[in-house]
């Protein structure tokens, strides 16, 4: 049996894991990364529209502040989000932004001087200081009252990710590419490691380490259309769910991007909306603003892409054999704007539609985009309930995102909970009692029961068709669990996920070969996806009101007052169906109090509490006019504490000069 | 502006679909399992029908999940943003995923790109090269200061020089241009142009604190910079259209002006 050591087991390779094992290893600590692909190829590659972070370089940014990102953040979350995980983040974002600046990131600058943009459907020149010259600028992005969205060109994630990468490959490393963690060792309420299975020679390995970090990403895969990454399986938060002891939180909470072609499903960014473009019916009418006065094509994801099925739903959609779409026009936004800015977007047009974006408008409609649920861990990224086992970035619910989340929040929120959860996890490595005291019987029996489970696919006499059974999962979830929920859709959809997960433990191959047996790895990941697609939809069907991403028709309004709660999903060994237990959110603690978003719905059923908090909050600020944000904020919801040593502290900008300023 | 009521026609929804004739593809495909003792490379045919907005991911895939549930390849983003699809296509290397099958013949070859490690069929093991490329090369940033203060304004870069990096930072490492490359094909330690260009990338940015003479140690030989034979193939299928050739004359030129300083 091969048994590989270290301290800390990064399970993926994206921006989230490569910045968790750089952390842990500028520390001291001895690091594997174990990535299905090569790390450049992960998905954070794709991210193309920008981080959010509230620097304040540009015009349109001046007057941002940490107070504002946090605010629009938890408004977006329709208050699912864990506020102090929310300041925790919104205080490291712009160092998080100045250390990938620092490290190579060539982020686009801000230009001294008059330029236009558009603005609402009109050209509007605006004016940038001189005194922001050549700081990293931003652009503007749905859901956000300033331009906040760092951003390099339109290929962010795929610039932050080069330099990532290539920072890991100078702090040596090592990445064990075309690895895939398929069950954790734990024994006793503790975290040991993960079992491996080697996808080119299919050879099974067992790696312990003290502690263990799912960075895995979304599980996109879940549906039939989706800009996901074909390997946005999931699989690191299946495997978390498969102790029985981790819990996932939220998993019912599933963004639908406004904007991905049709049919391909992929993605053009938000980033199109945000620099001006407009969303246009069949008879080239403008909507949104019917829709949502205030915010337009820029409210939050979740409401633009139910606005758009809405729109869909009354006639207004454009047919084509494909189905019908929505046309996306950015042509308005002018040719060198276009093949500069959105070169991406003007790539992604030609080459899958033969569309000119410069000249044509995009058929698009929404697709499932973000996983906001995941492994549910404490503010230091570490499961509550499996000790040693760490989760960062989408593959996590730390919770900052709660049940929607902004654009430009994810990229931040891989590279933030990098740097943040990648303190706790060297604090973790450095206390003895964390040291690994197992017996190598018990690496053994994981290894023993992963390699019966295996050889019983390969060479077992089931008959079930694994791609077709995979087949049957996205198509359910996307007809019945997608932007528009039913309680009787999500019953029959539970039902027959159900069926399907009892059908996929008969699975028989077709190829009855180890090693990279393609066939084989569609029949052991299907088995662990339908377990996710059932803590989506029986926790969707069980949530009987409407929040954020999650929306239900027969239950449209929020409701605060049952539903302002967590979903825990827990799995017991050959269960058809998860537990669900729920975690309340403590709205006597809340720096934010419910309210209306400011955008979408305005009706919802506040919580007893909330009127209580509120007048409290109210009081205290008007005790402490004159007083400064922070210690306001500090006497709202103190949070530093809670922040690793080396990452706290203020951020300085440009209209919040430190004194002894560079 | 204001909001046109003639609907554009563009190709996604013309012709209606009713009635089309769908093209039979012949899809031949190189296949060789090195992890099988017994395998030996073969051509094997698939027969296809053709699909509205086909791509040779969409047809990959169907061929998989229908006919052959063995073949080997390698597409993540299926969008070409990652690089991970490179192969030989009629010929010449692409990526797959962004080919669309109507704009090739009815007889479709694919091979893995040659020069990399096989892993099997279509698959081919980029990764392993590009991380060995990137060790040789240092091909990250190395910080002037690498303890900077975070919680300070960052510091200050021409807008213009920040975008000329991004150019070169937006190679995806698929492979293309050491596939198609005539050097590489002759010495097997050959940087190739993607790691020149990682080089250039580096040496255009101000914060990196090497100096030509350090380039010149990693590319100063004819692994490096003076192996290009200036075949241009690099640049004719970079699928980023990065400016490769330039780039490499450039760095070319810049390292005779180190070894004649020297």
């Amino acid at each position: 049996m091969k048994i590989v050591y270290t301290d800390v087991l990064v399970i993926g390779g994206g921006l989230a894991g490569l910045r968790i094992a750089i952390g842990a290893k500028r520390r001291g600590h001895d690091v594997v990364i174990l990535s299905l692909v090569p790390p450049k190829r992960s998905h954070s590659a794709a991210a193309q529209g920008g981080m959010q972070a509230s620097l304040g370089n540009v015009i349109k940014g001046q007057g941002d502040s940490e107070d504002v990102h946090f605010e629009d953040t938890v408004r977006g979350s329709d208050w699912g989000a864990d506020q102090r995980v929310v300041r925790m983040f919104v205080n490291t974002a712009p160092k998080a932004v100045r250390e990938l600046a620092a490290w190579g990131v060539p982020w686009s600058r801000v230009r001294r001087g008059d330029r236009d943009v558009i603005i609402n459907g009109q050209k509007v020149t605006i004016t940038e200081r001189d005194e922001a010259h050549g700081l990293v600028a931003q652009r503007d992005f749905g859901g956000t009252k300033k331009w906040r969205t760092c951003y390099v060109s339109d290929g962010t994630g795929h610039a932050m990710l080069q330099t990532m990468s290539d920072q890991a490959i100078g702090a040596a490393i090592p990445v064990h590419e075309r690895t895939e963690a398929i069950a954790l060792i734990h024994d006793a309420g503790r975290c040991y490691g993960a079992i491996v299975r080697d996808l080119v020679t299919g050879e099974l390995s067992a790696y312990v380490a003290k502690a263990t970090a799912i960075a895995s990403g979304g599980a996109g895969r879940l549906y039939r259309v989706t800009t996901n990454a074909v390997i946005c399986e999931g699989i690191g938060s299946a495997i978390a769910l498969e102790t029985g002891v981790a819990t996932l939180g939220n998993m019912e909470a599933v963004q639908f991007h406004p904007t991905a072609i049709v049919p391909a499903g992929i993605l053009v960014t938000e980033g199109c909306r945000g620099d001006g473009g407009l969303l246009k019916d069949v008879d080239g009418h403008r909507f949104m603003p019917d829709y949502e006065p205030e915010k337009k094509e820029l409210a939050s994801r979740d409401v633009v892409s139910r606005r758009m099925e809405e729109h869909i739903a009354k006639g207004k959609g454009v047919k084509s054999r494909f189905g019908e779409h929505i046309w996306l026009d950015i042509t308005l936004l002018g040719e060198k704007h276009i093949k500069h800015n959105l070169r991406e977007v003007y790539e992604i047009c030609q080459h899958f539609m033969g569309v000119d974006p410069t000249k044509d408008w995009i058929p698009v409609r929404p697709a499932q985009h973000y996983t906001m649920g995941g492994v549910r861990t404490n503010h230091t990224g570490e499961s509550p309930t499996l000790k040693g086992l760490f989760a960062a970035g989408e593959a996590a619910c730390w919770d900052m995102h709660g049940f929607n989340r902004l654009g430009g929040n994810s990229v931040a929120e891989t590279v933030v909970a990098g740097m943040i959860v990648g303190e706790f996890v060297a604090d973790f490595c450095d206390r003895t009692e964390n040291e690994v005291d197992i017996p190598t019987s018990l690496v053994h029996a994981f290894l023993r029961r992963e390699e019966a489970h295996l050889s019983g696919l390969v060479n077992g006499k089931g008959t079930e068709d694994a791609a077709a059974i995979k087949a049957r999962m996205q198509e359910i979830m996307t007809a019945k669990v997608g932007i528009f929920r039913r309680g009787e859709d999500l019953k029959s959809a539970v039902d027959e996920l159900q069926q399907l997960l009892v059908r996929s433990r008969n699975i028989g191959l077709k190829y009855k070969a180890g090693g990279a047996n393609p066939e084989l790895v569609t029949a052991y990941r299907v088995q662990k996806m339908l377990k996710l697609a059932l803590c989506v939809s029986y926790g969707a069907l069980t949530r009987t009101e409407s929040r954020g991403a999650h929306f239900r028709q027969d239950h449209p309004r929020r409701n605060d007052a049952e539903w302002l709660k967590r979903t825990l999903a827990s799995w017991k060994g050959d269960a058809t169906l998860p537990d669900l237990a729920y975690e309340p959110l403590d709205v006597a603690k809340m720096e934010l109090p419910p309210g209306w978003r400011g955008y979408g719905a305005k009706d919802y059923v506040d919580h007893p509490d909330t009127p209580v908090r509120a007048a409290e909050v109210d009081a205290l600020k008007q005790n402490m006019a004159g007083a400064s944000r922070f210690a306001v904020q500090e006497a709202l919801m103190p949070y530093d504490a809670l922040l690793p040593e080396r990452l706290r502290g203020r951020n300085e900008r440009i209209d919040e000069r430190f004194e002894a300023s560079k | 502006m204001s909001d046109a009521t003639v609907v554009k026609i563009v190709p996604a929804t013309q012709g209606g679909g009713n009635g089309a004739q769908h093209r039979a593809l012949k899809i031949n495909v190189l296949r060789h399992n090195p992890q099988d003792k017994a395998s030996v490379p073969r051509l094997q045919t698939y027969d296809l029908e053709e699909a509205d907005g086909m791509t040779l991911f969409i047809a990959l895939n169907e061929i998989r999940e229908k006919m052959d549930a063995s073949l080997q390849f390698d597409f993540v983003c299926r969008a070409g943003i990652c690089g991970s699809c490179a192969m030989v296509i009629n010929g010449r290397p692409t990526l797959a995923c962004r080919t669309l099958t109507k704009n090739l013949p009815a007889e479709i070859t694919l091979a893995p790109l040659p020069f990399f490690e096989l892993i099997g069929d279509l698959s081919v093991n980029t990764g392993k090269w590009m991380r060995g490329m990137s060790e040789r090369l240092e091909g990250w940033l190395h910080m002037k200061d690498p303890n900077p203060d975070l919680t300070r304004i960052e510091e200050r870069m021409d807008p213009d020089l920040a975008d000329k990096i991004y150019e070169l930072d937006r190679c995806i490492e698929c492979g293309c241009c050491v596939a198609a490359c005539g050097t590489a094909r002759m010495r097997e330690d050959f940087v190739g142009a993607v790691g020149l260009n990682r080089v250039a990338r580096f040496r255009l940015d101000p914060r990196d604190a090497r100096t030509d003479a350090d380039y010149y140690d990693v590319i100063g030989d004819d692994n490096g910079v003076f192996g290009c034979m200036s075949l241009l193939a690099c640049h004719d299928v970079c699928p980023k259209n990065l400016p490769l050739a330039t780039q490499i004359a450039f760095m070319r030129r810049k390292m005779v002006k180190m070894a004649w300083g020297k």
